[in-house]
C-alpha cells in the first residue's frame, strides 16, 4: 500500500498497539499532526517537550510498553535532551519522533535546524535521520524492536518535513533482523551451574537486585530464589518494588542513603547474587572496600554492566527472569541460619530514622510519606522528584509490587516526576497516583499542571517544602562547613495557590494532624490535587555514607527524633 | 598495551561518528583508525588500534558490540597478521643529495612519486617499525610534509576475521 510519509507514523504506531503519545506541536510537525487530527489516536498536549518524554517514560516503566513522542525541529527536539539522557540512563524504551527541516536545507543553518541524531548519540540506545520515504517503514519497526528489546532505552527518529509529504510503499514487518544486534535471552547453562555450586556453598549469600529484575518481570523468579535459598535482599533505588518491602528478608536499600543491615550485609556477605545492578558509585561507596569478602554471581542482559565497575566471578548474561528460573530448577539452599541471625540483630538495632514530629509537633518528611503509605495501603504507584524527598520516599514508603517506584536514578534529574506521574496515571487509570516531589524540583515542570487539569489526570502531589534545595543543603551543611551558598528557595509560590489558578485543588499542612487530613481529603476528591506539606526546613537525610566512603561507615545522624 | 581490532560496520551514514565518539565519551585511547569496503555489499571494515589494559579492551569489545551498526569484532593483536600503512613523505631534495635520498628510499623499497627542484615524495609502504625507520633516516635532510593512511591488517592463511 502507497502512502505519505506522515500516514507512514501513524500506521506503524498502530501496527505497534500504541495508542497514546505525549507530544508538542511546531513547523516541521504539521503534516504529522495533520494526519494525527482524524486518526482516533489519542495525544496528549504538554506544556514543555520535556514534559512529554518524562510522561512517556513513566507510562513505559508501568507497562513495559515503549513510551512515544512527537516533537518539532530545533528548539522542541533540544528540549527533549533531557528527558531522553534519563530514561537512557535507566534504560526505559522510547521512540521519539522529531521533525526535522525539509531534506534541501539540512546542513544550511536555516531555520529551527538542530541536529539531533547528532546531538542525542551519546543518549540514545540508537537513532536514525530519515533519507528517503522508502526507508521510513523500516527503520520505525527497527526503532520499536530495539527500543523494547535487548536492554531497553529510548530510540530517536528524525524525520524531515518534506519526507511526511511524500509517498512511499508501505508494508510493516515487525519481526526486525538487524545484523548487528542480537540480544542474548538464555543464561549459559555452565554459568548457571556454577551459580547453583555458590549458592550452595554459601554461608552469608545477599540477593542484590535493581531496576532489570522489575523490568525483566523476574519479581516472582526472585521472591522464589530468595525464599527456598533462605537468601537476604537488597535492592537498588531503581529495584525497589522487585521484592516485597515488608518480607522479613528484605534489608532496604544499600548505598549512601541506605540502610545500616543493608550495607553491612554487603560488606560481609561472602556471596553477592548480583541481578541487573550496575554497580553505580551510590551503592558502591569506596570501590576497593566493596563486598571484599564476597564472590559475585553477575547476571545482566548487558554484557557490557559485566566487570564495568567491580569484578565479577560468576557472570551470566542474559535475560533475568530466564535465568532466574534456569537457576531455582537446580536451586540447593545452602546454611543461612547464622547470616540471618546476624541479620535480623543489625535490623533490630539499626532501624531508619523515623522521624515521628516528636520536637514540637513539627511535620517530619518521614512521617508524611509513612501516611502517605498508611492511607494508600501501600498501593499507590509513586513517582518522585530528585533530592531528599525522593530518599525519605525510597525509605519509608513500603513497596511490595514491581513498577511501582517510579524515579530517576541514574541521571537524577529534577522535573521528572510530576510529568512522569501523569505517564503512570494514564497508563494505569484504576490505581492511586501519587507525585513526591521537592518545592525545587515541581518548579522544574510546574507547568505540567495545565496538561493534568486539562486532561482530567488525577494525580495527587505532595510537596515536602523545604524551602531548600534539600539535598544540596544537606550536604553543604555537612561538608561545607554550613555555607548555604544558593541552596534557599526564597520567593517559592504559595503552591496551594498555584494549583488553585491552574484550576486543581490546593492544600497546605503544617503539622503532622493537617497532614493526615490533608491526605485524606486529597485522596476523596476525583482530579489532580497538590498538597504542601511544610516541613521541618533542616531536617538530614540518614543513614549517610559519605562520598567515596566504604560503605559501612555510616553515619546514622542524631536529629531525627 | 596495545590493540589491533578489526570491526565490521554496516555502511550507513554516521557509523564513523558512532565509533569514534564511543571512544572518546568512554575515554578509550584511539591510536588508529581506517575505514574501506570488504567483498560484503553495505558492510565496511574499521582496522582500530586501541591503548589500554585488559579490562580496557573488554570494555572496548563490549561497548562497541552494543552499537547497532557494528556487526562484528575480531581481536587481532595474538593472531598472525599481515599488516600495513602507506606513508607518503615530502623531503627536501636538493641535485646534490638526490642520490643518496634514492638509496635509502630503494633499501627500504619505496618509490620516489614526484620530484621537483628542490623536493621529492617518497611513497613506501610497510609496519610500524619499518615506516618510522625510514622516517628516522630521511629526518636529516629535512622533512616538510607526511602523511599516513593509517594501519590495516588481514589474517595470515585462508581464516578470515568474520570466522573469527
Ligand atoms: C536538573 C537538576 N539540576 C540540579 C540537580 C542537583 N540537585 C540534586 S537534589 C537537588 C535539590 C532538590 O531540591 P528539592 O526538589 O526541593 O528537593 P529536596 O532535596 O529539598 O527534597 C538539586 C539541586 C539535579 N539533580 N537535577
Ligand atoms: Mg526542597
Amino acid at each position: 500500500m502507497k502512502m505519505k510519509g506522515a500516514a507512514m507514523v501513524i500506521a506503524a504506531l498502530q501496527q505497534e498497539q500504541v495508542d497514546l503519545v505525549f507530544g508538542f506541536p511546531g513547523g516541521t510537525v504539521l503534516p504529522l499532526y495533520d494526519q494525527l487530527y482524524h486518526s482516533g489516536l489519542k495525544h496528549i498536549l504538554v506544556r514543555h517537550e520535556q514534559g512529554a518524554v518524562h510522561a512517556a517514560d513513566g507510562f513505559a516503566r508501568v507497562t513495559g510498553k515503549p513510551g512515544v513522542v512527537f516533537a518539532t525541529s530545533g528548539p522542541g527536539a533540544t528540549n527533549l535532551v533531557t528527558g531522553i539522557a534519563t530514561a537512557y540512563m535507566d534504560s526505559v524504551p522510547l521512540v521519539l519522533i522529531t521533525g526535522q527541516v525539509a531534506t534541501r536545507f539540512i546542513g544550511t543553518d536555516a531555520f529551527q535546524e538542530a541536529d539531533i541524531t547528532g546531538i542525542t548519540l551519546p543518549v540514545t540506545k540508537h537513532n536514525y535521520l530519515v533519507k528517503d520515504v522508502i526507508d521510513l517503514p523500516d527503520i520505525l519497526a527497527e526503532a520499536f524492536y530495539i527500543a523494547s528489546t535487548g536492554r531497553n532505552g529510548p530510540v530517536l527518529v528524525d524525520i524531515p518535513k518534506d519526507i511526511f509529504d511524500l509517498e512511499g510503499p508501505f508494508n510493516y514487518d515487525r519481526q526486525r533482523e538487524i545484523p548487528g544486534y542480537k540480544p542474548t535471552y538464555e543464561g549459559h547453562a555452565g554459568q548457571v551451574a556454577r551459580a547453583v555450586k555458590a549458592i550452595k556453598a554459601a554461608r552469608r549469600p545477599l540477593i542484590f537486585a535493581g531496576g532489570g529484575a522489575v523490568r525483566s518481570g523476574a519479581a516472582g523468579e526472585l521472591r522464589l530464589l530468595a525464599e527456598r535459598g533462605r537468601i537476604p535482599v537488597s535492592l537498588s533505588l531503581m529495584g525497589l518494588g522487585a521484592f516485597p518491602g515488608d518480607s522479613p528478608l528484605f534489608l532496604g536499600m544499600p548505598g549512601m542513603h541506605g540502610t545500616v543491615t543493608a550495607n553491612y550485609a554487603l560488606t560481609e556477605a561472602d556471596l553477592i547474587i548480583a541481578v541487573c545492578v550496575r554497580f553505580d558509585d551510590r551503592v558502591t561507596g569506596r570501590l576497593e572496600n566493596f563486598a571484599e569478602r564476597a564472590e559475585i554471581i553477575h547476571i545482566d542482559i548487558d554484557p557490557a554492566e559485566i566487570g564495568k565497575n567491580v569484578t565479577i566471578q560468576i557472570p551470566i548474561v542474559g535475560d533475568v527472569r530466564l535465568v532466574l528460573e534456569a537457576l531455582l530448577k537446580r536451586l540447593e539452599p545452602g546454611d543461612t541460619a547464622a547470616w540471618l541471625r546476624q541479620i535480623e540483630e543489625w535490623q533490630v538495632k539499626y532501624p531508619l530514622p523515623a522521624g515521628n514530629g516528636g520536637d514540637g509537633g513539627r511535620l517530619k518528611p518521614q512521617f508524611v510519606i509513612r501516611e502517605i503509605n498508611r492511607l494508600t495501603r501501600g498501593e499507590a504507584v509513586i513517582a518522585t522528584d530528585v533530592g531528599q524527598h525522593q530518599m525519605w520516599t525510597a525509605q519509608h514508603y513500603c513497596f511490595r509490587e514491581p513498577r511501582t517506584f517510579i524515579s530517576s536514578g541514574g541521571l537524577g534529574t529534577m522535573g521528572y516526576g510530576f510529568p512522569a506521574a501523569l505517564g503512570v496515571k494514564l497508563a494505569l487509570p484504576q490505581r492511586t497516583v501519587f507525585c513526591v516531589t521537592g518545592d525545587g524540583s515541581f518548579q522544574m515542570n510546574i507547568q505540567e499542571l495545565a496538561t493534568a487539569v486539562g486532561n482530567k489526570i488525577d494525580v495527587k502531589v505532595a510537596i515536602i517544602n523545604n524551602g531548600y534545595l534539600g539535598m544540596v543543603r544537606q550536604w553543604q551543611e555537612l561538608f561545607y562547613a554550613g555555607r548555604y551558598s544558593h541552596t534557599a528557595l526564597t520567593g517559592n509560590p504559595d503552591f496551594a495557590r498555584v494549583a488553585e489558578a491552574y484550576g486543581a485543588k490546593g492544600l497546605r499542612a503544617s503539622t503532622p494532624a493537617e497532614a493526615a487530613a490533608a491526605l485524606e481529603e486529597a485522596m476523596a476528591v476525583a482530579g489532580p490535587v497538590v498538597i504542601d506539606f511544610m516541613v521541618d526546613p533542616e531536617e538530614n537525610v540518614f543513614p549517610m555514607v559519605a562520598p567515596n566512603r566504604p560503605i559501612n561507615e555510616i553515619i546514622t545522624g542524631g536529629n531525627n527524633g | 598495551m596495545k590493540h589491533l581490532l578489526a570491526v565490521l560496520v554496516e555502511d550507513k551514514p554516521g557509523v564513523l561518528t558512532r565509533v569514534a565518539g564511543l571512544f572518546s565519551r568512554r575515554g578509550f585511547n584511539i591510536e588508529n583508525i581506517t575505514v574501506g569496503e570488504t567483498v560484503l555489499p553495505g558492510v565496511s571494515r574499521m582496522t582500530i588500534t586501541v591503548e589500554g589494559d585488559e579490562t580496557v579492551l573488554e570494555q572496548v569489545m563490549k561497548q562497541l558490540n552494543k552499537l547497532i551498526n557494528v556487526i562484528k569484532i575480531s581481536n587481532l593483536s595474538h593472531e598472525p597478521v599481515v599488516m600495513r600503512e602507506l606513508m607518503l613523505i615530502k623531503v627536501r631534495a636538493e641535485s646534490q643529495t638526490r642520490n643518496e635520498i634514492q638509496q635509502i628510499v630503494e633499501t627500504f623499497r619505496g618509490k620516489v612519486v614526484d620530484v621537483s627542484l628542490d623536493s621529492m615524495i617518497i611513497e613506501v609502504t610497510g609496519n610500524d617499525e619499518k615506516l618510522e625507520a625510514i622516517k628516522q633516516l630521511l629526518h636529516h635532510f629535512g622533512i616538510r610534509e607526511i602523511v599516513r593512511t593509517g594501519k590495516i591488517a588481514l589474517l595470515r592463511g585462508s581464516k578470515i576475521s568474520r570466522d573469527q
